[in-house]
């Protein structure tokens, strides 16, 4: 856990309500994992006054790239933040994808939704240079909501996309899209991010085809280390169900530990 | 060099800053961010007798320039914060002070009664005003009768010094520190956070999922530094002021309207090394005013 009061903007790139910020960062470049997060002081004054967590979706580096959906007031300003400006940011935080040499020359899927594609970019590069052959789903509402699409086609891997309105690619939900395609392929692993209806869904497919699974989960975050127990989710281990911390302890779980919140099976 | 100590009669402390019950965690948490023995002193989190799982979540909601929270104390119970905290904190140079809670008056002397036989405790916070327990949950602090019996119980056994933390949901906080003080209580804290809600109008649910939560943060500062400026007027026994301390400036409009020390809460999220960063500008202040010792600041509000 590091404090970086002065991480620089040293490049931003936006699609309309999505943005990409690059902090210079070092040490925390140094030790930052996939599905691990950093906290973002959006401003010095006290409104909005609680950090914002966001995953880490890159390391580049000496610096470290998060993305983020602009969706209310925390993140509208953050999004004004010009090149070059600094940022206050803790970090890496939290416990991350689980990964291993045994994903070598395996197939592994990685499913994201919406902005939830934020932490699974990094994850796909690390399991890529781990030598895993990788398939990413990626859904959004619209065209609009893949903003990221280029990028990951580019950088080589497997990709399927969907939109629910049919402007780009699959016309319906990712999870209908990568149901469909299990009747071709059978991965070793999924790891997936996203709303939280759809990660249930993926849950679901995964333990009925028994295939481990792994979510990265939100939760409204005071401090984002361990200090306030406000981002509690209820969670199994062995035969007992508990809140437990998710920036500690998560914020990725496997699909065995999760209980999803009630309505989304 | 200036003497930031304060001699609270009952417990002298290396300077007035405090970290506040339940933004503080068990401490452990900032050592990676801070030295702690740099701290006046720590208040760990709340502590029920047996484990509580606490309140489910949504637990916080932001509000302007403050946050909402319905932790419901969960927390692991006196006997895991003996076995696996406490010796941790020994190694520390700063006064661990322990926040006592209970559903029920005699909880709050089981919890003391059983904390008097470990080491490395220098007080007791009775958190008799957590707006959070459940509904029929005790919240002795809104009436001086409760307040009393709950601090004389606990003076009866306690062996170390007893900071009674009061709630300002009160209409007369002077009578409810009065009391506190008739019962024995060796200092007072104020405040704990006041009862509040908000509301998600797309889904025109509470925000909270308990609907009601403690407010806390800079958004209530300026009622706090009220009371405690009324009650440090009427006691004999020193405040401890908290409420909405972010910086040197607030934890001094506290020190000067009558705290003998300040806690710091909802600062240390936003930022763990918050603690230190108000001692520093507390020292910088003192340098700078020629003030060689803070004591001489404490309660010199000038009214006319
Ligand atoms: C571990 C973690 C990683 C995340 N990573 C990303 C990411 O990489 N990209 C991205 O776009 N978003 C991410 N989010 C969600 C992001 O933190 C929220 O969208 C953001 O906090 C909203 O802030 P706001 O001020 O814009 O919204 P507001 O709605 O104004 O926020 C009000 C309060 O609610 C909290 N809040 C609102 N929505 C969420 C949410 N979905 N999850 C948690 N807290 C929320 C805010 O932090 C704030 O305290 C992540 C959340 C978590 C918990
Ligand atoms: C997340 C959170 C948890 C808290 N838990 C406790 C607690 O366990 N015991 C207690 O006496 N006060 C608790 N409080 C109250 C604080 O100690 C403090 O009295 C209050 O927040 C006002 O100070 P502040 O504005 O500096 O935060 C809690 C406050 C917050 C924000
Ligand atoms: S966000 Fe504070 S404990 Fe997890």
């Amino acid at each position: 856990m590091i404090k970086d009061p002065q991480a620089c903007i040293v490049r931003k790139e936006s699609w309309k309500d999505y943005h990409l910020l690059s902090l210079e960062s070092p040490k925390i470049a140094l030790e930052g994992q996939p599905g691990q997060f950093i906290m973002v002081r959006i401003t010095e004054h006290s409104h909005p006054l609680l950090r914002r967590p966001f995953s880490i979706h890159s390391i580049d580096g000496r610096n470290v790239e998060i993305f983020f959906l602009s969706s209310g007031l925390g993140t509208s300003l953050l999004s004004q933040k010009k090149t070059n400006d600094t940022l206050d940011i803790l970090g890496p935080l939290g416990k991350g994808f689980n990964l291993n040499d045994h994903f070598k020359e395996k197939d592994v899927t990685i499913i994201g939704g919406g902005r939830g594609i934020a932490p699974l970019y990094f994850l796909a590069q690390r399991l890529s240079f781990l030598g895993a052959s990788i398939r990413i789903f990626y859904g959004g509402k619209t065209l609009a909501d893949l903003p990221l699409k280029d990028k990951l086609k580019k950088a080589g891997f497997d990709t399927f996309f969907s939109t629910d309105d049919g402007s780009f690619g699959f016309k319906g939900l990712i999870t209908d899209f990568f149901k469909a395609e299990l009747e071709i392929f059978t991965p070793i692993h999924i790891f997936s991010c996203g709303p939280e209806p759809m990660m249930a869904k993926i849950a679901k497919i995964a333990q009925k085809k028994k295939i481990p699974a792994e979510f990265s989960l939100e939760s409204v975050m005071g401090c984002g280390f361990g200090a306030c127990w406000s981002c509690v989710r209820k969670i199994r281990r062995g035969n007992k169900e508990e809140w437990v911390k998710i920036c500690e302890e998560g914020p990725v779980f496997s699909a065995d530990e999760i209980i999803w919140k009630e309505g989304d099976k | 060099m200036t003497d930031l100590s304060i001699d609270l009669g009952f417990l002298k402390l290396k300077n007035p800053v405090i970290a506040a019950s339940g933004t503080f965690g068990y401490g452990l948490e900032f050592s990676p961010f801070i030295n702690l023995d740099k701290l006046g002193g720590i208040v760990v989190k709340g502590l029920y007798y047996s484990p509580c799982q606490g309140n489910p979540p949504p637990r916080l909601a932001e509000t302007a320039s403050g946050l909402i929270n319905a932790i419901g104390l969960q927390g692991i119970g006196v006997e895991r914060f003996s076995e696996e905290i406490l010796p941790r904190l020994k190694d520390y140079n700063t006064a661990i002070i322990v926040n006592v809670c209970g559903e029920y008056e005699e909880e709050y002397v089981s919890v003391v009664d059983f904390l008097n036989k470990k080491e490395g405790i220098s007080a007791y916070e009775l958190n008799i005003s957590c707006p959070n327990t459940k509904k029929g949950g005790l919240c002795p602090a809104l009436s001086p009768e409760n307040t009393y019996t709950v601090v004389s119980l606990v003076k009866k056994i306690s062996l170390r010094p007893v900071i009674t933390k009061l709630s300002p949901n009160v209409t007369d906080i002077v009578e409810i520190a009065l009391s506190a003080q008739e019962a024995g209580s060796d200092a007072i804290s104020l405040a704990n956070t006041f009862l509040a809600m908000a509301v998600d109008v797309e889904t025109r649910r509470p925000k909270l999922a308990n609907i009601f939560g403690g407010l806390s943060g800079p958004a209530i500062k300026p009622i706090i530094l009220r009371m405690v400026y009324q009650v440090a007027s009427c006691v004999k026994i020193p405040v401890i002021g908290l409420g909405g301390i972010m910086s040197g400036s607030d934890a001094l409009e506290y020190l000067i309207a009558g705290a003998k020390a300040v806690e710091v809460g909802t600062a240390n999220l936003v930022d763990p090394e918050a603690t230190i960063r108000i001692i520093d500008e507390l020292e910088e202040y003192c340098v700078k005013n020629g003030i060689k010792k803070i004591e001489e600041i404490v309660g010199t509000l000038i009214t006319q």
